[in-house]
C-alpha cells in the first residue's frame, strides 16, 4: 500500500508535467509552458511553507521577502558592474565566479557568475533566516504571525524605498543562467520547453527532498513538537532548534526559488515581498492540506497557474483571501482532513472490533 | 526647532488615526477574542462612503451617516459571521480577518476603484494655516486631534461609567460569569464590533482631506494600528491611545534620521520590537493577551 | 553520593509557595515514591525537576552535576526521563513512531542525510524502529506498534507513553501518577514493568496518589504537604506516621495514632 501511494505521487505529477507540456506545445499554446514555469517556482516556494506550517506547525506571513531576497540578491549581483583589480579578476573568472557579459546596450561590463550569485543568495538569506528565526520562533501563535508579517512587511519596504534595488521598478535585464551550455535557464522562446522540465523538476525534486525530510527522525520530531512541544522537550529534543531548522529550510527554498524565477523572468520587482503575495501562499498551503505535500503541489500549481493565466480577472486578490477565509473557517487541517479523519477511523476500528472480541471471549 | 515641531505635529496627526484603530483592536479583542484585522478598512470605508455622500449631502452630514452606516457594517459582520466562529485560536482569527480585509478592500476597489479620493475640509480650505509655534498646521489637524480624542474620551466614559459599558468590560473580564449575571454576550460583543467600526470610520473620515483616501489604504493601518495596541498593551484602551500616537510620532520623527522612503518601515519594526521584548505591550501590568 | 540531590528547592507562583524548600536524595537503583494531597507541590516538583519550569531556589544535582534551571532537552540529555499526568502522546503518530521520538538523542542522522536518504540514515531508521519495537514490548504493547496513539485506550497510551520515557535510556525515570485512571490489573501490570525497569537499572521516582501501588512498588516514600517535605521512610513507616496521617485522614486520627 505505501509503495503504491509512494508510486502514485510521483509518477502521476511526472506523467501530469509531461501530458501539460505536449499538449499545449501540440496546440501552440507556448505561452501556457511560461506561465506553468513560473507556477513551478511558487509551488517550491508553498513546499517549504508546508514544511513550516504543516509540520512544524508554525506561520509565516511574510515569506514572500525570502523569495525577494534571493531574486534580489542575484538579480544585482548579476547586473551591477563590479570593479576588480585585473588580477581579481582573472583569478575569480578562472573559479567562475565572474564574467564578462553584456548589458542592455551591449556593452561588456564585469558581473557576478550566476552561480555564484546563487550560493551568494542562499548564503544571505540563511543569516537573515537565522537572525529573524532565531528570537521569532520562541513566539507562540498570532505574536509569530505578527512579527513574520510585520518582518515582510520591512523587507518590502526596503526594497520599495531604495534606489540601489531599483524602487518600485525593481531589477531588469537580469541574464539568463547557461549550465555548461546544455541548458539557459531564461526566458527566450525557444528555450521555453526545457526551462519549462527545469522548473518542475526543481519543484518535483524538492517534493521528493522534503517527503524524506518529513519520513526521517527530523520529521517525527517535528510533528511530535506541532502535537505536544513539551513532551518533546522531555524526549530529549531540542524544539528550538528544530524549528529554526524548519524555518531556515523553507526559507532557502524560497530563496532559491526567487533565483531561479529571476533569471526565468529577467527581472523582479518589489512586490514579490509584499504581503498580499506572503498570504496567498499561505492560502495556497491551507487549501493544500496544510502538511499534505502532493496536495499542495497540486493546489498550488492549478491555483498559480489560473491566477498566472488571469482567470480570476480583477477577482484574483479576492479569490485568495476568500479561499483563505474558507480553508481556515471550515477546515483548518486543510479541506481534506475530515475526509481523511473519516479514513483513519475507519482503519482504526476494525482491529479495535477484533480486539474487543478477543477480550470478550478471553 | 519648527521643523521638529512639524514632524511632532504630523506625528500626532497620523498617530491619532493608529490610535483609532488600536482602540477599535482593543475593544473587539476583549470583548470578543478576536484580533480583527480588518479593522483597517473601517477607516478606508469610513473615508470612502462619506466621500460618495458628501456629493450630495453636507460634509457633517455625510461624515455622521458614514460613520453609522459602517459602524451597522461593523456590527452585522459580527453578527452575521463571527458570531459563529467559536472553537478558533486567535492565530487562526487573524488569518481570517486578514482574508477579511482582502474580501472587503477588493469589493472597495469594485465599487470606488483605484482612485484617490477626499474629503472636503472641515473648516477653511487645503492651502488654509494656522501658525503654531513657528510650525504651520492646517485647521484640519485640529479637527482630526479634536474629533478623535472626543470620540476615545466618549468611548472610555461609556466604558467606565455605563451600564452597557461596564456590562462590555465584564465580557472581557469573564464572558461564563458575566453570562450568569445575565449580561446577553451576544448583543455585547456585536456592539463592540460595532463601536470599534464607528469609530475607525470616524478617523477615516476626519484624516481624509490630509493623507486622502484610497482603496488599500487598509492593510498598512491595520499593522501600524495593531503595532500601537501591542505597544500599549492589549489591556486598556486608554494604553492603546497611547501606543498610537507613540507609533505616529516615531514614524515621522524617523524621517530625521532615515530616508522618508522607510518611514513605514519604522512602525513594522517598533512591532517587532514589542512582540519580541515585551508581548503583553509596555504600558500592561498583567497579561491580558492569551497564547495561541 | 546519591543519582539524585535535591536541596532546599523552592517554587513560587505570586505568593504561592508551591515547593518550599524540597530536600530528598535518590539513591541509584531504588524505586521512590511521593505522595501528598491535592496541591501539596508533586507535578511541580516534577516539571521543576524535568525543567519545564526554573525553581525559584535550591539545587538538584543528578549524578554530581546541577541541573536545576536548565531546559527540559538537555536535562533529558543528561539523563532524566518522565512521563505526565495526562498522557502526553503524539497523537498523530503510531505508539511505534511515538517511542520512536523517545529515541531522537540515539539517532545521529541530520537534515541532509535525511533529505537524500542515504544508505546509512536507512540503516540507522530500521535501527530505531526495531529498538522501539522492542521497548513497546517490554511495556506489554507490542501489537499496538501500528495503531495510531489517538486510537488506543487510556491504559494502552500510559503503556506506550511508558516505553517512549523508557526508549530514551534515562538514568532516572520520573512517573507522573501513572496508576490514575487505571482498574486494579492494569495497576498490577503497572507495578511489574515499573519492577522490571528498576532491574534494568533505572532508578524510579514515582508520585502516585494509589497508595497501593505505592506500598507494593516503592522502597522509599517522601510525604509533602503544601509544598514541604513532612515525613520520609519506608512505606510502613509512612503509612503509621501520625504527621501523614493528620493530613490526610485529619487532626484527631494523627493523634489518636501517636
Amino acid at each position: 500500500m505505501r509503495l503504491f501511494r509512494s508510486i502514485a505521487t510521483f509518477l502521476l505529477p511526472v506523467l501530469a508535467v509531461i501530458a501539460f507540456q505536449q499538449d499545449a506545445s501540440a496546440a501552440g499554446r507556448g505561452y501556457y509552458l511560461t506561465q506553468a514555469t513560473m507556477a513551478a517556482y511558487y509551488v517550491v516556494v508553498t513546499l517549504g511553507l508546508a514544511l513550516l506550517m504543516g509540520h512544524a506547525g508554525q506561520v509565516s506571513l511574510g515569506h514572500g521577502a525570502f523569495f525577494a531576497l534571493g531574486g534580489y540578491t542575484s538579480a544585482i549581483l548579476t547586473t551591477r558592474p563590479l570593479d576588480l583589480p585585473p588580477a581579481a579578476e582573472r583569478t575569480l573568472s578562472a573559479l567562475g565566479c565572474v564574467l564578462r557579459a553584456e548589458d542592455a546596450a551591449g556593452v561588456p561590463q564585469l558581473v557576478v557568475a550566476p552561480p555564484a550569485a546563487f550560493a551568494a543568495a542562499l548564503l544571505l538569506t540563511l543569516a537573515v533566516a537565522l537572525l529573524v528565526g532565531y528570537p521569532t520562533l520562541r513566539l507562540r501563535g498570532y505574536y509569530l504571525a505578527m512579527a513574520t508579517l510585520g518582518f515582510g512587511l520591512i523587507v518590502y519596504r526596503v526594497l520599495l524605498g531604495t534606489p540601489f534595488t531599483g524602487a518600485a521598478d525593481g531589477i531588469h535585464g537580469v541574464p539568463g543562467w547557461s549550465f555548461g551550455g546544455a541548458f539557459t535557464l531564461c526566458g527566450r522562446r525557444d528555450h521555453r520547453v526545457a526551462n519549462y522540465y527545469f522548473a518542475w523538476g526543481a519543484a518535483l525534486l524538492t517534493l521528493l527532498l522534503l517527503r524524506n525530510l518529513i519520513r526521517s527522525r527530523f520529521g517525527r520530531a517535528l510533528a511530535a513538537i506541532h502535537d505536544h512541544e513539551t513532551a518533546a522537550g522531555a524526549m530529549g529534543v531540542n524544539t528550538a532548534a528544530c524549528k529554526l531548522q524548519a524555518f531556515v529550510v523553507s526559507a532557502l527554498l524560497a530563496a532559491a526559488a526567487g533565483v531561479f524565477a529571476t533569471h526565468f523572468n529577467g527581472g523582479i520587482g518589489p512586490s514579490e515581498a509584499g504581503a498580499l503575495k506572503s498570504v496567498r501562499y499561505v492560502a495556497l498551503v491551507a487549501a493544500g492540506g496544510m502538511g499534505n505535500l502532493p496536495g499542495v503541489l497540486a493546489a498550488s500549481a492549478g491555483l498559480t497557474f489560473l491566477s498566472l493565466r488571469d482567470a480570476f480577472g480583477t477577482y484574483d486578490d479576492a479569490v485568495f483571501g476568500a479561499i483563505l477565509i474558507a480553508v481556515v473557517t471550515w477546515a483548518p487541517q486543510g479541506p481534506l482532513e475530515p475526509l481523511g479523519r473519516a479514513l483513519r477511523g475507519l482503519a482504526a476500528w476494525r482491529p479495535a472490533r477484533r480486539e474487543a472480541a478477543r477480550r470478550g471471549a478471553a | 526647532m519648527s521643523t521638529f515641531l512639524q514632524y511632532i505635529l504630523s506625528g500626532v496627526t497620523v498617530g491619532s488615526v493608529y490610535a483609532a484603530v488600536a482602540v477599535g483592536f482593543n475593544v473587539i479583542y476583549r470583548t470578543t477574542g478576536v484580533l480583527n484585522f480588518a479593522q483597517g478598512e473601517f477607516v478606508m470605508l469610513g473615508g470612502m462612503v462619506a466621500v460618495t455622500l458628501a456629493a450630495r449631502l453636507p460634509t457633517g452630514v455625510a461624515v455622521a451617516v458614514a460613520v453609522a452606516a459602517v459602524g451597522l457594517f461593523g456590527a452585522g459582520l459580527e453578527w452575521t459571521f463571527f458570531r459563529r466562529l467559536r472553537r478558533h485560536t486567535p492565530l487562526h482569527m487573524v488569518v481570517i480577518t486578514i482574508g477579511l480585509a482582502i474580501l472587503i478592500r477588493e469589493a472597495a476597489r469594485h465599487v470606488w476603484d483605484e482612485k484617490v479620493r477626499s474629503l472636503p475640509f472641515f473648516s477653511g480650505t487645503s492651502v488654509s494655516s494656522l501658525r503654531l509655534f513657528g510650525a504651520a498646521l492646517s485647521p484640519q489637524v485640529l479637527w482630526v486631534l479634536g474629533i478623535v480624542g472626543l470620540a476615545v474620551l466618549a468611548l472610555h466614559l461609556t466604558f467606565r461609567h455605563t451600564l452597557a459599558g461596564r456590562a462590555m468590560r465584564a465580557c472581557a473580564a469573564n464572558p461564563d460569569a458575566a453570562q450568569l449575571a445575565g449580561i446577553n454576550l451576544g448583543v455585547m460583543r456585536t456592539l463592540s464590533f460595532g463601536f470599534s467600526a464607528a469609530l475607525g470610520a470616524l478617523a477615516g473620515c476626519a484624516i481624509s482631506p490630509l493623507t486622502l483616501t484610497q482603496y488599500d489604504m487598509g492593510a498598512d493601518l491595520a499593522i501600524k494600528g495593531f503595532a500601537a495596541a501591542a505597544l500599549g498593551g492589549l489591556g486598556d484602551p486608554m494604553a492603546a491611545v497611547a501606543g498610537g500616537l507613540a507609533v505616529g510620532l516615531a514614524e515621522k520623527l524617523s524621517i530625521s534620521i532615515l530616508p522618508a522612503a522607510y518611514e513605514d518601515a519604522t512602525a513594522f519594526a517598533i512591532l517587532i520590537l514589542v512582540l519580541l521584548v515585551r508581548p503583553h505591550g509596555l504600558l500592561a501590568s498583567r497579561s491580558a493577551a492569551r497564547s495561541g | 553520593m546519591a543519582l539524585l540531590e535535591i536541596r532546599g528547592l523552592r517554587r513560587r507562583f505570586g505568593g504561592l509557595r508551591a515547593l518550599d524548600g524540597v530536600a530528598l536524595d535518590v539513591e541509584a537503583g531504588c524505586i521512590q515514591g511521593i505522595i501528598g494531597p491535592n496541591g501539596a507541590g508533586k507535578t511541580t516538583l516534577f516539571n521543576v525537576l524535568s525543567g519545564l519550569l526554573p525553581p525559584s531556589g535550591g539545587s538538584v544535582r543528578l549524578d554530581g552535576r546541577e541541573i536545576a534551571g536548565l531546559p527540559p532537552h538537555r536535562i533529558a540529555a543528561r539523563g532524566l526521563g518522565r512521563t505526565f499526568q495526562t498522557v502526553c502522546l503524539f497523537d498523530r503518530m503510531s505508539a511505534l513512531e511515538n517511542v520512536m521520538v523517545g529515541l531522537h538523542r540515539r539517532g545521529r542522522a541530520g537534515l541532509a542525510a535525511a533529505a537524500l536518504r542515504l544508505p546509512w540514515q536507512r540503516a540507522e531508521e530500521r535501527r530505531l524502529a526495531a529498538e522501539a519495537a522492542e521497548w513497546l514490548a517490554f511495556a506489554g504493547v507490542a501489537d499496538l506498534a501500528d495503531r495510531p496513539a489517538a486510537a488506543l485506550s487510556f491504559g494502552r497510551r500510559r503503556l506506550v507513553e511508558l516505553a517512549r520515557a523508557l526508549a530514551a535510556r534515562p538514568r532516572l525515570l520520573l512517573l507522573d501518577e501513572p496508576a490514575s485512571g487505571l482498574n486494579p490489573r492494569e495497576t498490577a501490570e503497572l507495578a511489574a514493568i515499573v519492577r522490571r525497569t528498576r532491574d534494568r537499572g533505572v532508578t524510579v521516582l514515582l508520585v502516585e496518589h494509589d497508595m497501593s501501588l505505592v506500598m507494593d512498588v516503592c522502597d522509599r516514600v517522601l510525604a509533602l504537604h503544601f509544598g514541604v517535605p513532612i515525613a520520609a521512610g519506608t512505606p510502613a513507616e509512612i503509612q503509621a506516621d501520625p504527621r501523614v496521617i493528620a493530613v490526610y485522614l485529619g487532626e484527631e486520627a494523627g493523634h489518636a495514632a501517636g
